[in-house]
């Protein structure tokens, strides 16, 4: 029994002196940051690599959650005859949910995963390590950029997924149910809302941008050097971000849409 | 070595005390580097060899003790006067540490492109240059997974050269060498300490090619300096311990068996509990 309350204990200790030393990362991370106004460029080929590769991803998943969303919401407004409300299901569920929440994993795995293993290896084979000794610190010319990109793609990634969802709601609900074209656009333009429903799926999008690019930098800066260490903070990076993201759109959408 | 002037010495440490965890590392340490000569620090693998480049380019605090560098106390001295200090100084990693996103030519770049506005013309000729003294030069835009270890180990001399420094630290340059690449690195680390006028540290166990190349020597182990004076002198030393150590003999001193219980009660403990 007393052994049962010494690990929870000690693993109580330990998961606070690891978000210490997380939130102290990132100060360090922001204070960085200023530097990157000189070097645009250290960013620019970042957001290549953790914006623009995860949009093949990001389109093709958006577009196969929107078809679903279509099929799966006009067999149950067909029901009540209101299928011409596809267009507000499809658009209210991707933009307000789905767009950030679902990216975000997407994100996690695709580039998340990806940043933490860069940065893990970098710190195993100590090039991390020689930069430093080179005087160049790795938080500017490393982690700051990256950061920084998958902040910004983020948002943007999200946007797109939601963009190409309603587009594949509308080509299986109007193209092939045959719901009306008009009625689609029209119900959607009539109820979703700029700042209630799109604006807030966009503050959900960067919340969680914010968040896995601050998971998958430190977990790749934290993590042993080894390579189960690389490994093991390569899985931690997509199971963290999963629990933060599903925990925080919780509170968000409370915040947002509910009156809990 | 006779008590050398302050400024003829690059380095000096003074009663440097270090620990991993509940493990001591060094124990009152006392290490001088002369300016302009090769000084080897040998010692058996685990004495912290490596520990000590880290500590002397300010990467690791020791717990107590002092570490000059030019004079400068490295783990008191502001981060920009650190990073100042740190462009006077290189350090060779066991492993290159290259960076596997860039070319050979860009690896070497890398530290001119960070710390200099050259024009790109003059950045290309230095880089040559550099690549030139460790015969490379042809392999400019080849990736550091391309190369082989020696040829990595170069292509990182010639990064560690490109800031024109003070003092190169050298980890383990040997290790899992050819003889051919021993002799091609044991070359280049004479004739840049004495083309450039640099300060070299080599720590290493190879005490055969260190030997060769040193000036002075140090002799490390259990967290202490066991014994240091020129390779000669160290040959002749009355030491059992050097003399193990220099001689390669498997058992001495430094015992073959890593501490346990008695050999015969550790078996009989098995057949007991059968």
């Amino acid at each position: 029994m007393i052994d049962w309350f010494q690990k929870l204990g000690s693993s109580s200790l330990a998961l606070f002196e690891r978000l210490g030393r997380g939130g102290l990362f990132l100060m360090r991370v922001f204070s960085a940051i200023p530097s990157l106004v000189s070097r645009p460029r250290l960013v620019i080929i970042q957001l290549y690599s953790v914006g623009v590769l995860s949009m093949m991803l990001i389109v093709i998943s958006g577009l196969n959650v929107g078809m679903v969303l279509g099929l799966q919401g006009y067999n149950t407004l067909v029901d009540f005859g209101a299928e011409e409300s596809l267009g507000q299901v499809v658009a209210l569920s991707l933009v307000r949910e789905l767009g950030p929440v679902v990216a975000a994993l997407l994100f996690a795995g695709r580039a998340g995963s990806a940043l933490t293993a860069e940065i893990g290896l970098m710190k195993a084979t100590e090039q991390l390590s020689g930069m430093e000794m080179m005087a160049v610190d790795p938080m500017k010319r490393v982690i700051a950029p990256r950061f920084i990109a998958a902040v910004i793609s983020m948002p943007l990634l999200a946007t797109m997924f939601s963009a190409m969802g309603i587009l594949g709601g509308y080509f299986v609900g109007v193209g092939l149910l045959g719901v009306d074209s008009g009625a689609f656009w029209s119900q959607m333009q009539g109820k979703v809302d700029f700042y209630e429903d799109i604006m807030n799926g966009l503050v959900k999008s960067i919340v969680f941008g914010f968040v896995a690019a601050w998971i998958a930098v430190f977990e790749g800066y934290d993590a042993a050097p080894t390579t189960e260490g690389v490994s093991r903070a390569t899985t931690r990076t997509v199971v963290h971000t999963a629990f933060a993201v599903l925990g925080l759109d919780f509170i968000l959408t409370a915040l947002m849409f509910g009156s809990v | 070595m006779a008590e050398l002037h302050d400024d003829a010495l690059m380095v000096k440490i003074r009663g440097l005390c270090f620990a991993h965890g509940a493990r001591t590392i060094f124990d009152g340490v006392d290490i001088d580097i002369p300016r302009g000569k090769i000084t080897a620090i040998m010692g058996p693998s685990g004495t912290g060899k490596t520990t000590l480049l880290k500590i002397i380019g300010g990467q690791l605090a020791p717990l107590a003790g002092s570490v000059l560098v030019e004079g400068e106390d490295i783990h008191h001295v502001s981060r920009d006067n650190l990073y100042r200090l740190r462009k006077r100084m290189s350090l060779l990693f066991q492993t290159g540490a290259l960076f596997t996103d860039l070319t050979v030519f860009e690896n070497v770049a890398f530290p001119l492109r960070e710390h200099t506005r050259l024009p790109e013309s003059m950045l290309r000729d230095l880089v040559l240059m550099k690549l030139q003294v460790v015969g490379l030069r042809g392999a400019r835009d080849l990736m550091p997974t391309e190369l082989s270890g020696g040829m990595a180990r170069r292509v990182a001399l010639a990064r560690a050269i490109a800031l024109d420094p003070a003092m190169i630290m050298y980890d383990e340059p040997f290790t899992g060498q050819d003889p051919i690449t021993v002799g091609v690195i044991m070359q280049l680390i004479r004739m840049l300490n004495d083309a450039l006028g640099l300060t070299s540290i080599i720590v290493s166990h190879d005490v055969h090619e260190l030997s060769q190349i040193s000036d002075y020597m140090y002799m490390m182990a259990a967290g202490k300096i066991v014994g240091h004076g020129t390779p000669q002198e160290l040959g002749h030393s009355g030491s059992e311990w050097i003399r193990q150590f220099m001689g390669g003999l498997p058992d001495g001193p430094v015992p073959f068996h890593y501490p346990a219980t008695d050999y015969a009660q550790d078996l009989l403990a098995g057949v007991s509990a059968r």
